[in-house]
């Protein structure tokens, strides 16, 4: 569970921003997961790559044991679902507290 | 390919993404950048979760072997990729969308 509660802790952390800012992402929910899901499933292939490889393993007493396909636990998928969330959660609340940043620098 | 090979390649290929395939320009803005100050500190200390407590396990072997934080320091290369990536398509369609 010390993997799913690391993912908690994430969406604690972002979601509040949507009302507190009224940014609009989690309410267009299906055009925000359309953006989220072909960079997802990129990183979610390298992670198939490098759990193939040996790279990186998971402990399987901290994860709930659930393995989606290639062997990529449950919370993986979450994560790569939570994270991209509050990036963009995180990234639209600057935006909307200081809107000339969006500016191109010189 | 090694963990810090393959990040290291990854990097490169979403920043040069963000420039010639989503023409964004994303790390010439402030917005990215303050947003990303905001990010890495909360990277840290998750990412620290999953490999102090070896949640997560990295085979030595594949990375150079410098930590931050009990993680790997490719992992910050990892978070950097992904936040660019995530940023660089996410403005893309909203262009695409027309969306402010």
């Amino acid at each position: 569970m010390a993997y799913l509660a690391m993912l908690a802790f994430t969406v604690a952390g972002s979601w509040w921003l949507e009302w507190a800012f009224k940014l609009r992402v989690l309410r267009r929910i299906r055009f925000t997961l359309s953006t989220i899901a072909p960079i997802s499933i990129f990183f979610l292939v390298w992670d198939a790559l490098a759990i193939h490889l040996s790279h990186w393993e998971f402990d399987s007493n901290q994860i709930l044991g659930i393995y989606l396909a290639f062997n990529i636990p449950l919370e993986e998928f979450l994560f790569f679902l939570a994270v991209p969330l509050a990036i963009i959660l995180t990234y639209e609340g600057v935006r909307k507290l200081r809107p000339q940043w969006s500016e191109q620098e010189s | 390919m090694t963990y810090t090979e393959i990040t290291s390649l990854v990097l490169i290929l979403v920043v040069l993404s963000d420039i010639f395939l989503f023409k964004n320009s994303l790390l010439t803005t402030r917005a990215f950048w303050g947003s990303y100050a905001i990010i890495l500190p909360f990277q840290l200390l998750t990412n620290s979760w999953l490999t102090h407590r070896k949640i997560v396990m990295y085979d030595s072997n594949e990375i150079i072997g410098l930590r931050v934080a009990s993680a790997p320091i490719e992992d910050l290369l990892f978070g950097f990729a992904m936040v660019v990536g995530f940023l660089s398509y996410w403005e893309f369609c909203k262009k695409r969308a027309k969306l402010a």
